[in-house]
């Protein structure tokens, strides 16, 4: 309880930050100029005929880079942007990772050009945790101008954070399987699911879906089915069991749908159902064949398997007209 | 342009030398762009491409697509998973909206640890032979 007091002394500290200039009247180290955008094309393999020749403009997406700092630094920043970073860098957030950048183009830049910015710190989150550590947001917005003319409007997101202790790789463990390229070309997630936690309790259940067969847990003391496995009976104790195949029939008895937050091997929203089967015993899994906004208590489903990449097949329930 | 017309995947080999490369252009000194013991030392498996250089190839990408005359009037751009050398990124695209001239493209970039990019482009392309 005392860090979560800690961290919200904090983040009323950085709250007082937002709407504080970051910089005032800064310059361009070097104006527009077509070395830097040559050497951008070269790097970024970028061919477009407007960014070459005597009327050159600069690629648009080169907007931040006329503001950079570089190796010495920034001029034109103001205390409270390094006061800000100072804070979240004595609370332990000094790991830093740009997220957003949201960019407006409002008048080509071209060699010669004299670029002066304004940066505002607008936003400063909450504590958030995410996959590389806990830490917080910051949103800062530059206007850049020419001549006194708005040129463009650049706002940028970062997250300084706390990292998160890595799982170090064993010696001799091996790399997650890769997708294949075929996989990442058609636009979909390509990570690959998260693979069962196979043990002596459950093998025979994973052994049956491998076989397409879904087996469900029979206590051989009392008659009652059971899911998932266990070693014993939930009704009488007994450890005597034996199996009987699902069906597949089956109905939604509930579910939840997932928005937020997106794991690589998923794509949001999709519907997690409670499948009742006609066994009486219930499982999770996905409900396929169907809208996630159209899943409802008492749908009607029937068991398939999915084969999710080379290693892994795993039950689901498709949607059924009755 | 038409809503729902999809762009042609565009898969970007992610070098070293591009994350530098890119890195160096955009005049992006921090370490982790380039040093791959400081990157590690800060918790990350190797350098990782930053945000401006996928900003650039994610511009590259809508203006390679619709050709010479086409200028891009917004980009804007989630990161998701890190860009790391020996990975490929392959961008898709749909277009979203169409106004006349301008479109907004809604992007996606996707290596093997998941989506590193996703966002929206908006472009004009001014009518006449392209």
């Amino acid at each position: 309880m005392r860090d979560e007091q800690r961290y919200d002394e904090l983040g009323a500290r950085l709250k007082e930050f937002e709407g504080r200039p970051a910089a005032v009247s800064g310059v361009g180290k070097d104006p527009v100029n077509a070395p830097m955008i040559r050497h951008w094309c070269e790097a970024l393999g970028d061919t477009h005929p407007a960014y070459t020749g005597p009327d050159a403009v600069a690629p648009p997406t080169m907007l931040q880079v006329w503001t950079m700092g570089g190796l010495s630094g920034h001029r034109g920043r103001t205390g409270a942007y390094d006061a800000l970073l100072g804070l979240l860098d004595a609370a332990g957030c000094t790991a830093v990772v740009a997220t957003d950048c949201e960019q407006e183009y409002l008048r080509p830049l071209r060699p010669g050009d004299e670029v002066g910015f304004d940066t505002v710190i607008e936003e400063v989150s909450g504590r958030k945790t995410t996959k590389l550590g806990t830490g917080y947001f910051v949103t800062t917005r530059t206007d850049l101008r020419v001549g006194g003319e708005p040129a463009g409007i650049h706002r940028f997101r970062i997250l300084k954070y706390a990292p998160a202790p890595r799982k170090a790789r064993l010696p001799g463990q091996s790399q997650e399987p890769r997708p294949s390229r075929e996989a990442l070309r058609s636009g979909e997630p390509r990570a690959l699911r998260p693979r069962p936690v196979i043990n002596w309790d459950n093998a025979g259940f994973w052994q049956g879906v491998a076989e397409h067969r879904l087996l469900i847990q029979r206590c051989t003391g009392c008659g009652t089915p059971r899911h998932p496995w266990l070693p014993g009976c939930n009704a009488c104790g007994s450890p005597r069991w034996d199996t009987v195949e699902a069906s597949g029939e089956g109905t939604v008895y509930s579910y939840v749908v997932l928005h937020h937050p997106p794991f690589p091997a998923f794509d949001p929203p999709y519907a997690v159902g409670l499948i009742e089967l006609a066994e009486g015993v219930r499982m999770v899994s996905n409900v396929v064949g169907v809208p996630y906004d159209k899943v409802r208590i008492g749908l009607p489903v029937r068991l398939e398997f999915r084969r999710c990449d080379e290693e892994l097949t795993i039950p689901v329930f498709r949607a059924v007209e009755r | 342009m038409r809503p729902g017309e999809r762009l042609p995947p565009l898969e970007i080999p992610v070098t070293r030398t591009l994350i530098v490369a890119g890195a160096i252009a955009s005049r992006d000194y921090q370490d982790v762009h380039h040093d791959p013991e400081l990157a590690r030392q800060k918790g990350a498996p190797d350098v990782f491409m930053n945000i401006l250089t996928t900003n650039g190839l994610v511009g590259r990408y809508v203006t390679d697509h619709f050709g010479p005359t086409a200028v891009l009037r917004k980009v804007a751009i989630r990161l998701g998973a890190p860009n790391h050398p020996g990975d490929t990124m392959v961008l898709t695209g749909t277009v979203e909206e169409v106004d006349g001239d301008t479109a907004v493209v809604r992007v996606v970039g996707a290596n093997r640890l998941g989506r590193h990019v996703t966002g929206t482009v908006t472009v004009t392309v001014p009518e006449g032979p392209r």
